[in-house]
């Protein structure tokens, strides 16, 4: 017997949890305005959660998922896309949305149950949250096909977490993306838990990464705390795209340090010592002790960005709270193109009930 | 002017439409080299090229998604399923998304896309190539069901599918593919949707029916009409939304109603028809609603299909049954 195929899967880091460089930094982390950006980026979406968790236990928003832990993958991907390139996100994703600009009380609009929330006002082409899981990879490489027929420069970019990739979807995306070289980045934030079920439950491959080789497209796995490698890995993988090099997968490694959603109490499955370890490999803190050693960050700078965050997530809550309900006739209205006449007397009585004159 | 029958209508509307817009795209398994297991896209790909018929990796709920990615992002896609059995992969796609894009969004992105699906039994195929599961995608907001039974209204309504705004699945009676050939002329001229159409007049009994079961129907109203029975016969082409007027004035005219479907009876689309015109037309009923349907039992292989499905005993058997009660 020979062996016919075989394959590494390779890891990158650039800052430790301590704010220590591993590995040459790639060229615009030698700016000091975009890190200042990209940390900006991941406090605000911190600031955003908690108040949208403060939200939902006031009873003024429904349920909303977390994305505590997660904010350098997800500002690392929003960085590293161009406007005119595409995000198939799942639900939690603000960070890279938010860099993107999508407004923050579109979010809070969609958790607090009104589809407005996914009328973005840009980027009008990327999609909107995806709840049934991996559904969206193929949305994603779809808009690749259409990029690719276009002869458009462009990529788009799914997110899934470690759950996600026992679907099918998943698989089935992978697999057209490598065979049709669809210019797609298929991302997987790993995030240890899909819901109460862990890692070591959803699968027995080593890596999530690795996911990528029975597809013929290449993997990596990266500290999906490290927004440099995240920012660095998903922007060599968008111009591989554009190049017309085909689909690449990467995986962030970081840890729900939330739990699920708000309706869910993580505390019934997992150790806090778990949460706590894994709560001193968190992306902000490590962003900053790099900035503070190279004097591009400070206390001042710390309070001010914090300021900001607090206020514009402020004005965002307000504008939520302050947007009345939709009108009933929204049902009908974007159900189809047109109205069928079939379902306009269905629209006249929801329209005659919800003014009061119902029979 | 050519003489087609519904399959060579079906590829003629697809070339005529890829020759049109150049945003349709045509995809599926085998469609291409092969030009699809029927030959419904038989020569497409070697007139537009393998970018605009693209052969897929065999997996349906790809199909279905790269084609709402697709249609998001300014394309027509026109997605062939092989057979009706082998839909059930894509219909996380298909309700979850395709369905819902333009409701979730408020218009700001929607889906453009179509699904063919041959469907239906009666070509002796192997087991799950038979089925006809159009009413559980009829149940489901914001799609739209389409069922030719000609080579006309294959043609007319395939070519208004593709330039519709939104998702339709377009089930094709696999066994009428080649039962009949008729003029139809390569105008590029749509026939609308959401409407039923009225193939044969008459004021004894309101037949409705679609799909394969359209020719059955006609023969039996042919036979009842030497018999002196007239037979209203409308062929409602586009299942959901459904278009309830035509079959209530006809109703309406007639006093009595006979539906006829191959799909299993109880919670048919047939039932759907039965319930509107009992909530809409009760009093211009002279007898009860009669359904002529399949069995609710698993489509039998193909040594029985002739007995699961309604030939045109029972349809006269129905029509009769109901001129009696």
């Amino acid at each position: 017997m020979e062996t016919i195929a075989d394959f590494e899967i390779r890891y990158s880091q650039f800052l430790d949890p301590q704010g220590q460089p591993t590995d040459t930094l790639p060229a615009f982390a030698e700016d000091p305005e975009v890190l200042r950006a990209m940390y900006a980026s991941m406090l605000l979406a911190r600031v955003f959660d908690t108040k949208a968790i403060n939200l939902q236990r006031t009873g003024k928003l429904g349920t909303y998922a977390s994305c505590l832990g997660h904010e350098a993958s997800h500002v690392g991907i929003g960085a590293a896309m161009r406007p005119e390139d595409c995000l198939a996100p799942s639900y939690r994703e603000y960070g890279a949305m938010l860099w993107r600009g999508v407004q923050m009380h579109e979010i809070l609009l969609y958790w607090g149950g009104d589809e407005r929330g996914s009328d973005f006002a840009g980027p009008r082409h990327d999609f909107p949250f995806c709840v049934p899981i991996a559904t969206q990879c193929l949305h994603a490489a779809g808009a690749a096909m259409a990029y690719q027929l276009r002869g458009e420069p462009r990529c788009a970019v799914s997110i899934n977490g470690d759950g996600g990739t026992s679907e099918g979807a998943f698989y089935e995306a992978l697999n057209v993306a490598g065979a049709k070289k669809l210019p797609v980045v298929f991302m997987v934030i790993n995030n240890k838990w899909a819901i109460s079920v862990p890692l070591e439950l959803q699968t027995a491959s080593r890596t999530l990464a690795q996911k990528s080789v029975a597809a013929g497209i290449p993997g990596i796995q990266v500290d999906g705390n490290d927004v440099i490698a995240v920012r660095h890995w998903v922007e060599r993988a968008l111009e591989r795209g554009r190049r017309g090099e085909g689909p690449t997968l990467i995986e962030t490694l970081t840890y729900r340090l939330s739990d699920h959603t708000t309706a869910d109490d993580a505390s019934r499955y997992r150790a806090r010592e778990e949460v706590e370890a894994a709560r001193k490999l968190e992306p902000l803190l490590r962003l900053r002790r790099y900035m503070e050693a190279r004097e591009w960050w400070d206390e001042a700078r710390e309070e001010a960005c914090r300021s900001e965050a607090i206020e514009a997530v402020d004005r965002a809550v307000e504008r939520y709270i302050n947007t009345p309900r939709p009108p009933v006739t929204a049902m009908f209205d974007h159900l189809f193109a047109e109205l069928p006449p079939g379902l306009a007397a269905q629209r006249e009585l929801a329209v005659r009930r919800a003014t009061g004159g119902s029979r | 002017m050519a003489t087609v029958t519904l399959i060579e209508a079906v590829t003629m509307a697809l070339a005529h439409e890829m020759a049109r817009d150049e945003r349709v795209i045509v995809l599926g398994e085998d469609v291409g080299v092969n030009g699809g297991v029927f030959r419904a896209t038989a020569g497409l790909q070697q007139r537009f090229g393998t970018d605009r018929v693209q052969d897929t990796p065999l997996a349906e709920a790809m199909i279905a998604g790269v084609s709402v990615g697709m249609a998001a992002q300014g394309m027509r896609p026109v997605a062939e399923i092989q057979f009706e059995g082998f839909i059930f992969p894509a219909v996380d796609q298909i309700v979850n998304h395709a369905a819902r894009l333009r409701t979730r969004t408020r218009g700001r992105l929607h889906c453009p896309m179509v699904l063919r699906v041959p469907y239906g039994g009666g070509i002796h195929a192997p087991e799950h190539h038979s089925d006809s599961p159009e009413a559980m995608f009829a149940h489901m907001p914001g799609i739209r069901v389409v069922i030719p039974s000609s080579p006309a209204r294959a043609y007319g309504l395939l070519l208004a599918a593709m330039r519709d705004p939104d998702p339709v699945i377009f089930f094709e009676p696999k066994r009428i593919y080649r039962l009949q050939k008729q003029e139809v002329p390569d105008t590029g001229e749509a026939l609308p949707l959401d409407v039923c159409y009225t193939l044969r007049e008459g004021d004894d009994v309101t037949v409705v029916t679609w799909g394969a079961m359209t020719y059955e129907t006609l023969k039996a109203a042919d036979q009842m009409a030497g018999e002196g029975v007239h037979c209203e016969v409308i062929d409602v082409a586009t299942l959901s939304p459904l278009d309830a007027e035509t079959i209530i004035e006809s109703v309406e005219k007639t006093g009595r109603l006979v539906i006829v479907h191959e799909a299993p009876q109880s919670f048919g689309a047939g039932a759907e028809i039965a319930a509107v015109v009992a909530e809409r037309a009760l009093y211009s009923l002279r007898t009860p609603i009669r359904r002529v349907a399949g069995y609710d039992t698993i489509m039998p292989l193909f040594r029985l299909e002739t007995e699961y499905m309604p030939g045109v005993t029972r349809v006269i058997e129905g029509i009769r049954a109901t001129l009696e009660d």
